[in-house]
Order: structure tokens, then sequence, then C-alpha cells
């Protein structure tokens, strides 16, 4: 890549003021490094990726509010979280944190469980156990 | 309390930080010569391992081992210690600062709060330098960020301690023994050996063959996973590739920039030629990049675009085959 081709394209960077450092050739054949504000193939990765994530967030939202998973799931998602992850941050197996989206098993959690969960997710008891819709 | 540290952002913070580090103790180095001596480049097909719920591809070696491999090879000792406590990570860190010595730490990206929102993901590889504390906030020194930034002791406790895979468990790490003068000629020749055995390692997953694997992978995915995963799954390897880090080219524009510096240190013009060579591979990844992207970009995207860009790694894998198999004779 020459200096000169180094993309200055519009992305999720701009709204942080913060530019990526790429390298390249000058006009001598030299290496050297430059600022980039983006490059839109990765923007659009990039972006979809975040649409993906949204829409996995609203299934999630819906299937809790249909009484088919526990409000544990969604803010998984909400907080780009997979299972190992949650899993990892409670500090429970990952089967019993699965165990925990049935809706009839999380209804009898006691609140030291629940208050695990409410911590990583940053949010109150009373707000894991109903969520907005 | 402020230690006299010179940030200088770089692609990537693995070595970026070792750079910036290194540079304050007194031995100035570029980022490419840490990158290329710590043998970074890479290409691996992931198995079993899903990162945003898709198939994981590294151009780069797993998190933490340029800077072993740099120390190693330049004749320099580190210090690491990881913690089961996170009062006495931070009380290990209050120290170093205290000595006037910059120290650098693994952390999560997920809740660093000065990076932007949609790039937050669960990222645990992550590196900094924190270089001094002001009562309670303490001073940042974040390779891939253009200027210096801070974070609380709460905030930075957060990434210090966070979880899933490669938790970083408080990883604190600083040079403590240097010799009088980095011999960087060695050290280059063996940075380059290793990096030309695991390209050409004969393993499938790895190297070349990966390359290779994966062209067979994508040309499966549409049929097997539908357009809509087969097109999540393009991107995220694009997001390997070109995110934040990686130079451009997935590590490659680095890596012929680390060939061009030592073309002058080993008095080797073959690398100078090889460097042009590796500028151009580079260019081919933009352009494997760039048409993967407008396939995912429209979302209904055909067998047959599938099957062309799967023939564009095909190219690659070969092209950089004919590369490292040079590369390695260069350096005999």
């Amino acid at each position: 890549m020459k200096e000169e081709e180094i993309p200055q394209d519009k992305s999720n960077l701009e709204s942080a003021n913060f530019k990526e450092l790429c390298y390249a050739v000058d006009a001598d054949g030299n290496y050297t490094t430059k600022k980039s504000t983006g490059w839109n193939p990765k923007t659009i990765a990039l972006n979809n990726a975040i649409q993906e994530i949204n829409e996995r967030v609203n299934n999630a939202k819906q299937r809790v509010l249909k009484g088919e998973t526990s409000p544990i799931e969604y803010y998984m998602e909400l907080h780009k979280m997979d299972v190992p992850i949650l899993a990892s941050y409670v500090g429970m197996w990952s089967w019993r944190v699965k165990r925990h989206f049935k809706p009839s098993v999380f209804k009898k959690l006691n609140n030291k469980v629940l208050g695990k969960y409410a911590e990583v997710f940053e949010i109150s008891i009373a707000e894991l156990k109903q969520i907005k819709e | 309390m402020k230690i006299d540290f010179t940030h200088k952002q770089t692609a990537h913070c693995e070595n970026g930080v070792v750079a910036n580090l290194m540079t304050f103790n007194g031995h100035p180095i570029s980022e490419p010569m840490v990158f290329g001596i710590g043998s970074g480049l890479l290409f691996c097909y992931i198995p079993f391992l899903k990162v945003n719920h898709a198939p994981a591809i590294t151009y780069r070696v797993l998190p933490g081992q340029i800077f072993k491999k740099f120390a190693k090879r330049v004749g320099i000792k580190i210090k690491k210690e990881k913690f089961k406590s996170p009062k006495e990570a931070k009380a290990r860190l209050d120290e170093n600062l205290a000595k006037n010595n910059p120290v650098g730490l693994q952390v999560g990206v997920y809740n660093l709060t000065y990076f932007p929102d949609e790039y937050r993901f669960h990222f645990n590889a992550h590196n900094l330098v924190v270089y001094g504390k002001d009562e309670n906030t303490y001073l940042i020194s974040d390779p891939i960020m253009e200027g210096v930034t801070s974070l609380t002791d709460k905030e930075l406790e957060k990434v210090r301690f966070a979880k899933g895979a490669f938790a970083p468990k408080g990883h604190i790490y600083y040079p403590i023994d240097f010799p009088e003068k980095l011999d960087l000629e060695k050290a280059i020749v063996k940075g380059i050996n290793q990096t030309c055995k695991d390209m050409l390692a004969p393993i499938p997953i790895l190297g070349v063959r990966g390359i290779k694997y994966v062209a067979n992978l994508i040309r499966k995915w549409p049929k097997k996973h539908g357009v809509k995963k087969a097109n999540h799954y393009l991107g995220q390897i694009v997001r390997m590739q070109e995110e934040i880090g990686t130079g451009g080219g997935g590590f490659r524009y680095i890596f012929a920039a680390f060939l061009q510096e030592s073309s002058k240190i080993l008095k080797n013009d073959k690398l100078d030629e090889l460097s042009k060579e590796m500028t151009e591979i580079g260019d081919l990844w933009r352009d494997f990049a760039l048409n993967a992207s407008r396939i995912y970009k429209n979302r209904k995207a055909l067998q047959d675009s599938f099957e062309s860009i799967a023939v564009q790694l095909d190219e690659i894998s070969e092209r950089e085959k004919v590369f490292f198999t040079s590369l390695k004779k260069a350096i005999k």
C-alpha cells in the first residue's frame, strides 16, 4: 500500500475522535506510518456485527416476554457475552448458567445467585427479574 | 506522581508496549523490529473456538508470545506476575510506580471506557502501559491511542480482572535486565527463521496451508450455514485481518517494514526485495477484504462470489509459500 492510498473513510472511530495507525510506503519506497480515519470494508463488517448483536438482543427480549427464556439470557446478549464468558464472570459452570435460562428454574433462584448475575450486569436484582418492555 | 514516559502511537498494542518500554529504558526500538524479532506474523485457523459467534482466525501469534520471544532473542529479562487478588495486583502496580518504573498490563477491552462503544468487545489480550498516578486516577499510555489517557482505580481493576478466554488475572510485566547493547543481528535471523518455519509448517490449519484450509471452508459456508451466517463469518475474517492493531493487510505491512529495516542492519539487499514482495502480498490481502466486503454488503450473495474470493485466498497462499521459502534461503 502506498502512503497516499491509506483510506480516510468515515467510520465509527470518528465519534471518539480517534485515528488508527497504518503502515505504507512513501514515494521513495521507504516504510512509514500514517493515521487513518477508517476503511469502508471493515466499517461495514463492524456495523454488520453490531446489527447482529442487536438482533440477538431483540430476539432474546421477545423470548423473555413470551416466557421462553429468563432475563439472564437477555442481559447476557445485551452485554455482548456468550455462555462461557458469562459463566466465567459469575464463577459457575456453563451448564448451570444455561439451566438458569429456564424460566421455571429462574423463578426459584435465591437472592445470592441472582445477586451474582446482577453484579456482573451492573443492575439491581429487581431489574434482573423484570426487564423493561 | 508521573513518570517521564514518552507515549508513541503504534499499530498494535503488544508491539507498542514493548517498544515504548524499551525506549524508556534507554534502548529505542521500532514497532516492526519488535514484531519481527518476536515472530509475530502468523496465519492460523483455530478449530472449536468461536469469537463473536464466528470461526476464529488469527493473523498473529498468541498474546504475550511476541514480548516473550523478543526478550529472549535480544537478551533482556522480563518480570511477569499474575494475581488472584485485585488488592495485591494494585499494590504491586503502585510499588512499581513509586520506584519510577512504568509497567505493562494485560487488560480486557470490554470495560475500557476510553474506547468507542462499538469497539468494546470481550477481548482480553489488550496491552497498555501505566506511567503514573494522580490520587485515584492512573495515567495510561495505550499504544493504539493517539494520545495518553487515564482510568480510575476502579475502572483499572475491572479491566485487569476481566473474565473469559485469556483472562488477564491482573497480569503485570516489565523488563528488568538489559545487555549493554542489544544483539539485533542474531535476533533478527532467529525471528525470521521461526516465522518461516511456522508459515511453512506441515499442519493443515497453520501458515500457508491454513490459508488454503480457510479458502475451502469459505467455499462450503453458503451451502452449509446459509448466506446470512456465511456473510457474518466472512465479516469476522475481515475484522480479524484489518481491525485496529494490524497496521493493515493482516500485519503483512508491518512485517514488510521489518524486512526493510532488517535489510539495512544485516546489509542484505535480498531482504529489501522481499520487503517489496511482502508489500504486494499485503495488497492482495487488502483486495481480498475489499471483495469480501462487497459480498457481505448487499446480503444477497451468490455461491459464485464465495468461490471467487476463495480462489483469491488460494492465490495468496501460493504467493506466501514461495515468499517464505525464498525468505528462509535469504538469511542462510
